[in-house]
């Protein structure tokens, strides 16, 4: 049912594609605004300094929209099914399990300082991911079982792994593997994250950088080589782009508004209702990834006991979460992986609010209603604390509305805020109840990182069970026929005993100003603005 | 004069002690730069080797004393090392940010001093009873109000109704007004509260009857006589009115979206970026001994009786 609306959705966009105007995850333009037209600034209000400016280096939503616009990838990812398109490379084979990846560049690519992309640039620009170590936390994990990269041809290369990898088709065509000229690396990851020997091939050029100021790219002209999921050939119609860094969100929704930017991201919910019609559009998109949710460590305390995790999975009403911290563009989780994660399934009704069943549930495991409300069992009261850093604005409103939720059914969610630093020194130490996060990866891969017990493992589960058998199943094959049955039975375990209790997927809110046009967002709901114009 | 001597030890001991309790309080607080870098909860999957290795070049895996020697000694040569999560040198960030900070205090200082100054001068001056208790309770009123919350409105009403000025950037004159006047409201308060509270105890002190006695106007008693005594404990403000401003670039340079250390403190304090904050502090405590100083020498010559007493 589902794969079939996808395919109608689909076969639309083919329709719509002559009318430059998709319907597919891509931002819609104004309809009235005529044949797109080349040159012109794009002023782009962003929320945070983007600190790095290497895509292969730093992983936040404010660098990855810079570097995706500097930087080609092998291939791309459309943002309407997830599928893997020909981008530098013209095509690819994997053998039987997922352990090398052979490609086949097309000729005729440069990068900005007139270096070939070749086999040889493949190389130089993996080994130097891989180099970056933690210095690189997405490129790295892409890269975690890389051996190394064969050169076959000038443009044939070949990329080994000692482990089954199939996510690194998909890594392939993220910016954190977008290729670097050869001579990137000859100057430090220190030299490149300030744009000091940032060459990429891609459609802009990194013109500079004013740490909480603001980011300047230019077009490269001659550019023939963009990716076919793209909506024109040709060079970029935009001359440069400024990324003005405004970390107050109402200033932001305030100088779009009045005309001092052409468009903004992170769009909060409260200025939401101010881009509505009259001119603005507000393209909204769901991250691919791993959603905000709680996920316990089942070697602590009360979350022990499956059945206690899943009474708190039946006591969360995503709907009233949505409704009342976010906004209407921001869906309940209807799994473990969001909506838009190549693969995902959808277990909705596991993740229904049933404040009943959460009861019958813990009056099986014999906890009894204590004197203020939160239950008790044998002088133990039913409670844990959730951790968590401020990585997203609601993220408090949200958890003190869920700690509301819970005290209906007798549970009893201590939450606690701490900083990034400290939150990732606790999740590697395994010190936590609850943990409060989310993932964006636009691969179902993401399970096996997160909760293999080869991996993160962040349930803290024993070695062996079920689910490490599904995620290394997903992972040895690139078959969507023969990967779909493990990520969803993955997704089904991980639900079903309640390892991760999904609340609600992390949602990309743009305001796009009148003069604005075609910006818009790729698969793991990052910027793209190759097709974008200014009138 | 054996004052100098001991001023400069002083200001050594000073800087020595701001480096030191700052570099104390970040390594004591739980997590790093390099967990930082990995960002929250989205940094899954790097290995602890591959942390260790990141710790290892930063040299954050060394022990508290080793740590604080290699730094210390780095800062005597000026060398606060490397930013963890920028990648560039400390200093280059701080001095980089440094300019468009003291355009903004700079002008807000001097706006603060006329505000604050003009506030409790004619406050106490004129006659008119209303206008005196309105224009003395400007200061109170300019304290109490948040200046993250002053900012919004100044944009709201300049930038986007009236559409005079930008709303964020750094870029020339016009950029730097409204974040002057921001920053300025709660520093000329003081001034002005301090001000006007001394102006009208030396009013009510002996001397000015006498001088009126004597046939002198009220205004040559006020601006003559009475300022110039009530300017002293005024003066004695500007070390805190600089911590002020200082501390104020962190909301108003966010709010308004300029660069600037106020900025690049407040985000390197957030990751616990150690050279990058120790830079700042550094730099802030420089600026504090320097000022300090000044006014030190300044008071003799508004104060005769101290002349007469460093003499002695």
């Amino acid at each position: 049912m589902f794969t079939r609306a996808r395919r109608v959705v689909g076969l639309g966009s083919v329709l719509l594609f002559a009318a430059a105007c998709g319907t597919t995850g891509a931002a819609t333009t104004a309809v009235d605004a005529g044949p797109p037209r080349s040159g012109g600034t794009l002023r782009l209000g962003i929320s945070s300094n983007p600190d790095c400016l290497d895509p292969q280096q730093v992983g936040t939503n404010a660098a990855l929209n810079v570097g995706r616009q500097l930087v080609d990838s092998l291939t791309d990812q459309d943002p309407a099914d997830g599928a893997i398109k020909p981008w530098l490379a013209e095509k690819w084979e994997v053998n039987a399990d997922s352990t090398a990846f052979t490609f086949h560049l097309r000729a005729g690519a440069t990068f900005s300082d007139g270096a070939p992309v070749d086999a040889n640039a493949v190389k130089s620009s993996l080994d130097g991911a891989k180099a970056l170590g933690a210095k690189g936390p997405l490129a790295s994990s892409y890269l975690a079982a890389y051996k190394g990269s064969e050169i076959v041809d000038p443009l044939t290369v070949r990329v080994d792994f000692s482990a089954p990898s199939a996510q690194f088709l998909q890594a392939s065509s993220t910016m954190s593997l977008g290729l670097l000229s050869p001579a990137a690396y000859k100057k430090t990851p220190e030299q490149r994250c300030q744009g000091d020997g940032l060459i990429g091939s891609g459609p802009f050029v990194f013109e500079s950088f004013k740490q909480n100021q603001q980011v300047v790219i230019t077009k490269r002209k001659g550019y023939a080589w963009g990716s076919p999921l793209w909506q024109h050939p040709g060079d970029a119609y935009l001359d440069r782009v400024e990324y003005r860094i405004v970390p107050e969100p109402g200033v932001r929704s305030g100088s779009l508004a009045s005309g001092q930017l052409d468009a903004i991201t992170d769009v909060q919910p409260v200025d939401e209702p101010q881009f509505t019609g009259n001119g603005f559009t507000e393209p909204v998109r769901a991250n691919p990834g791993i959603v905000f949710n709680l996920t316990a460590n089942t070697t602590r305390g009360v979350l022990t006991d499956a059945r206690v995790r899943q009474a708190v999975s039946k006591g969360i009403n995503r709907q009233e979460v949505t409704d009342t911290v976010l906004t209407k563009n921001y869906k309940p989780a209807t799994s473990v992986l969001g909506a838009a994660t190549p693969l995902h399934l959808d277990l909705a009704k596991e993740l229904a609010h049933d404040p009943a069943g959460a009861a019958a549930l813990l009056d099986s495991a014999g906890w009894r209603p204590g004197p203020d409300g939160i239950r008790v069992r044998d002088g133990q009261r039913l409670s844990a604390a959730v951790i968590f850093s401020a990585v997203f604005n609601q993220n408090q409103s949200a958890l003190e509305l869920i700690q509301q939720q819970l005290r209906k059914i007798g549970f009893d969610l201590r939450i606690e805020l701490h900083t990034n630093a400290e939150t990732t020194q606790l999740q590697i130490a395994g010190d936590y109840d609850f943990l409060w996060y989310n993932v964006t990866r636009a691969d179902p891969d993401i399970l096996r990182q997160t909760f293999s017990t080869k991996a993160s493992n962040r349930s803290k589960l024993a070695q062996g069970g079920p689910l490490d058998a599904a995620l290394d199943k997903q992972s040895a094959t690139v078959d969507p026929a023969e990967r779909k049955p493990a990520a969803e039975e993955a997704q089904r375990i991980i639900v079903e005993q309640a390892y991760s209790i999904p609340v609600f997927e992390l949602t990309q809110v743009w305001g796009i100003g009148p003069k604005a046009h075609g910006v818009a967002f790729e698969a793991s709901s990052r910027l793209r603005l190759f097709d974008a114009w200014v009138s | 004069m054996t004052g100098v001597p001991r001023r400069l030890a002083q200001a050594v001991v000073v800087l020595w002690a701001a480096f030191t309790l700052s570099f104390v309080i970040l390594y004591l607080l739980p997590g790093d730069a390099a967990l930082a870098r990995l960002g929250g909860g989205e940094g899954v999957t790097a290995t602890p080797a591959e942390i260790a290795a990141v710790r290892a070049e930063y040299g954050l895996d060394d022990s508290l004393v080793v740590q604080y020697g290699k730094r210390l000694l780095a800062a005597l040569h000026g060398d606060f090392g490397t930013s963890v999560i920028t990648g560039d040198t400390a200093t280059h960030m701080v001095f980089g940010a440094l300019p468009s900070t003291l355009a903004l205090t700079g002008l807000a200082l001097v706006l603060a001093v006329v505000f604050g100054a003009g506030v409790a001068v004619l406050g106490t001056y004129t006659r008119v009873r209303w206008l005196g208790n309105l224009l003395l309770s400007l200061p109170p009123l300019g304290t109490s109000l948040p200046s993250f919350w002053v900012g919004l409105v100044l944009i709201q009403v300049f930038s986007f109704q009236l559409r005079w000025v930008p709303a964020i950037g750094s870029d020339g004159f016009v950029s730097v007004v409204l974040p002057a006047i921001t920053l300025a409201l709660p520093t000329g308060a003081v001034i002005g509260q301090v001000l006007a509270k001394s102006l009208r105890t030396q009013l009510g002190e002996s001397y000015v009857e006498i001088v009126l006695a004597k046939g002198a106007s009220r205004r040559r008693v006020h601006f003559g006589h009475a300022l110039r005594n009530a300017a002293l404990p005024a003066v004695t403000l500007v070390g805190v009115v600089l911590g002020n401003l200082l501390a104020g670039t962190v909301v108003t340079e966010a709010v308004f979206s300029r660069d600037g250390v106020g900025r690049v403190t407040a985000a390197a304090v957030g990751t616990q970026d150690i050279p990058v904050v120790q830079a700042v502090i550094v730099l802030s405590a420089f600026f504090f001994v320097l000022i300090n100083l000044a006014v030190d020498l300044l008071y003799p010559l508004l104060d005769p009786r101290l002349r007469a007493v460093t003499r002695g």
